[in-house]
């Protein structure tokens, strides 16, 4: 089955051809086949992800690494790129849930936008397109397929975000989200470049294939390959939405929720972890860009966590959450856990989408309310929501047992065995906000008297069988996705981490003086404090929520400043549109009234007008007399002949 | 004188009454015959070099020459049949409206 691993990206293909060619027709005739085209096709490629996983599992860890090539895409010179897929552990680990969870979240989609009509098929053509994209970023064998896939999913998400464009900030918001993302792909593409040409320089091998650049990354120099992580990084913010270029996530929410669900929570926002660790062996050299990756990742996870906090909004506060935990996820490839990252990119996967489905389907179940000053008491109207949002909010917050504990806690036992002890305790203060504001969320929206709209309230109804059967299955996985990981201190064995490690480990640089052995005692005290700070944190939201709802309000009231500042998220979007946006329009307006208006309108009209006066002066020449013209063949036959004739 | 030169002297006068009769008279049809006059001013240079340097080259370019000329003639005259027809007047300084 692995040599055909060709069709996981060709079944979403097919989809896309067929819903966007004929998709206009067939919603006319009957909306059904539009869907199963669509499921079917990721339902299939999922399924041939899992015959490959299986087929993985049965071989010797270290023959798990094959490269399937396709086609010859170009050769340019030394450079020689190939349509070619990659599978190993790590691959097939990233795609298997992204085929999964993707899968979900297209049977979902049937419920949500079942209301939509006209556009159902560009809908399912574009989620279609998608999960081709993020496919071919995930099995890229080379740097320049990989980046294809990376600019694909750039497009969806610009197209799905503005996918309501008839609302003018709708549509600014996928603006938003396609600038930032190119910001970071110009830092993704330098970083290509860089590797390209130092790597070729140093052994005069030239590549952009993965395994052939990392596993000579260690004969660049230290200062080279730290460029290169930095620029690949900066990609890796755009796309993954973390400090500096973050904004444009939670405003990416303005796009449908279950887009939110698959792109901007589970799939492609991972997909700048993931290249981090596909690059492992390159930032395990150059690991000042490591370190870079780590403080980012602790800062961000830190710093949007507090912004979760003040939000009203119920999908920004899960926007923000979605920050906060990729932070973590480069916390932890930061400090050269990479397979903790990608473990928490699994379990985050689970409880994420499902956190957005669920808050999908309270939207879906009040209208399209999104204020969750306007929620409440929906406990027992929509149970199903309920139950697995809780399971959600259980597993982020970190309580022991679920997924969220076993990933947060590898993570955080890492940084601190790492010795990055500050970025440890801001990690656990973050875990504790997290559990705040997750509480916050559910206790606002499903506890309490209700403060929902009167004329809403008459029509809040369970979600269908479409949207709630895949919550429950995500809420499954997310209760014992964890065990796949579960760590050797508590007697697991850590599969996941044993299945990943030669995705990381073939570049030949030592990483065992990496991590400090830490005791067992510290190790179990380390996680009793995380478990502690998140109960700690789900406490506190519920006396803020729950027993006395005067202590926010008193708060706010207390600390004016400091509300206005989280509300207001920091003034980031100010301060950004205040140095970059408004300098860049002013900058803009010079160049175009002076520049463009004066100089190059000047030169080009210069010219033409140039040539047409003189056109005006020599017309006279044409007379129509055709014996002035004689005269004309005549002198210059005379000029010709004498000038011949003389030289 | 040579003959050559005497040949010469013909050509080139025949060419000239030819080419300024080109540039001065206005009625086309004597255009048209200045025109031929200049065709065959030519024509008698080669036959004149064929003569005197022994080769047929400047005889058979003459019979193209003559050849072309007859069909050339026949579409001029023709081309002046349906001006005096549509314009009444085959004056080619009336016939103008081609410029600027």
């Amino acid at each position: 089955m692995i040599k055909y691993v060709w069709l996981v990206p060709f079944f979403p293909l097919i989809g896309v051809l067929i819903n966007g060619i004929l998709g206009w027709k067939l919603e006319k005739i009957n909306k059904g086949i539009i869907h199963w085209i669509a499921c079917g096709a990721v339902g299939l490629s999922f399924l041939v992800v899992w015959m490959i996983f299986r087929e993985l599992l049965n071989l010797p860890p270290e023959h798990r690494h094959f490269e399937i090539i396709v086609y010859n895409w170009f050769t340019s010179g030394v450079l020689s790129v190939n349509v070619a897929y990659l599978v190993d552990p790590l691959s097939i680990t990233m795609s298997l849930f992204v085929t999964g969870v993707g899968f979900l979240i297209h049977v979902y989609s049937i419920g949500y936008m079942g209301h939509d009509e006209g556009r159902y098929y560009r809908y399912f053509t574009y989620l279609n397109l998608f999960m081709f994209s993020m496919i071919n970023l995930i099995l890229a064998n080379n740097f320049v397929l990989m980046f294809l896939g990376w600019e694909g999913v750039g497009v969806c998400s610009y197209l799905l975000i503005g996918f309501w464009f008839e609302n003018k900030e709708f549509a600014s918001a996928g603006k938003k989200a396609f600038v930032f993302n190119r910001i970071g792909d110009f830092g993704f593409v330098l970083g290509m470049f860089l590797l390209f040409f130092s790597v070729g320089k140093y052994t005069d091998i030239y590549t952009l294939n993965f395994y052939n650049a990392m596993s000579h990354v260690k004969f660049i120099p230290v200062a080279v390959a730290s460029a290169v992580g930095i620029l690949l990084f900066i990609g890796a913010t755009g796309k993954s939405a973390q400090i500096p270029l973050y904004v444009w996530l939670p405003d990416a929410m303005a796009g449908p929720t279950p887009v939110s669900a698959l792109i901007h929570a589970a799939t492609m926002v991972t997909a700048g972890v993931y290249m981090v660790a596909r690059c492992a062996p390159l930032y395990l050299h150059g690991h000042s860009a490591m370190e870079i990756v780590a403080i980012i990742g602790g800062v961000t996870s830190f710093f949007a966590a507090t912004m979760a906090i003040a939000q009203y909004d119920i999908k920004k506060v899960i926007a923000y959450s979605t920050i906060s935990q990729l932070g973590y996820m480069f916390l932890g490839v930061g400090v050269a856990a990479f397979s903790a990252g990608v473990f928490h990119i699994v379990t985050h996967s689970f409880f994420k989408a499902l956190l957005f489905l669920g808050a999908g389907s309270v939207i879906h179940a009040l209208s399209g309310e999104q204020d969750m000053r306007k929620m409440g008491g929906l406990k027992d109207k929509i149970p199903v929501t309920y139950w697995t949002f809780l399971i959600a909010c259980l597993a982020i917050s970190g309580i022991p047992g679920l997924s969220g504990f076993f990933s947060k806690d590898e993570i955080l036992g890492k940084t601190f065995a790492s010795g990055h002890y500050f970025l440890w305790f801001l990690g656990t203060v973050t875990a504790g906000l997290t559990a705040f504001y997750m509480f916050r969320v559910l206790f606002m929206t499903f506890f309490g008297e209700s403060r929902v709209e009167p004329d809403v309230a008459k029509h809040i109804h369970e979600s269908p069988a479409t949207m709630t059967v895949p919550m429950i299955i995500l809420a499954v996985l997310s209760a014992i996705g964890g065990y796949i990981g579960v760590p050797h201190l508590l007697g697991g064995s850590n599969r996941i981490e044993s299945f990943l490690e030669p995705s990381f480990s073939y570049g030949g640089i030592e990483t065992e003086n990496l991590f400090h052995h830490v005791p067992a005692g510290t190790e179990y005290f380390l996680m009793i404090i995380a478990v502690l700070v998140g109960l700690a944190g789900i406490y506190v939201a519920y006396l803020f929520y729950m027993k006395n709802k005067s202590i926010p309000e008193n708060l706010v009231k207390k600390y004016p400043t400091l509300h206005k500042l989280l509300y207001n998220k920091w003034y980031i979007d100010e301060i950004y549109e205040a140095v970059f946006e408004k300098p860049g329009h002013f900058l803009g307006s010079v160049l175009w009234m002076i520049w463009d208006e004066l100089i190059v309108d000047g030169i080009v009209k210069g010219v033409s007008n140039i040539v047409r006066g003189i056109g005006c002066g020599l017309r006279f020449v044409q007379t129509g007399s055709v014996q002035f013209y004689a005269v004309g063949v005549l002198l210059g036959i005379v000029i010709t002949v004498t000038y011949f004739l003389n030289f | 004188m040579h003959s050559h030169v005497v040949v010469l002297f013909l050509s080139a006068f025949l060419f000239s009454i030819g080419a300024i009769g080109v540039l001065v008279r206005k009625n086309a049809i004597i255009v048209f015959m200045c025109i031929e006059l200049m065709f065959n001013a030519a024509n008698l240079a080669l036959v004149g070099y064929s003569h005197f340097l022994k080769s047929i080259d400047g005889v058979m370019l003459v019979l193209f020459v003559l050849a072309v000329a007859a069909a050339e003639a026949g579409v001029g005259l023709a081309l002046f049949v349906l001006l005096f027809r549509n314009k009444g007047t085959i004056d080619v300084d009336k016939l103008n409206i081609l410029k600027w």
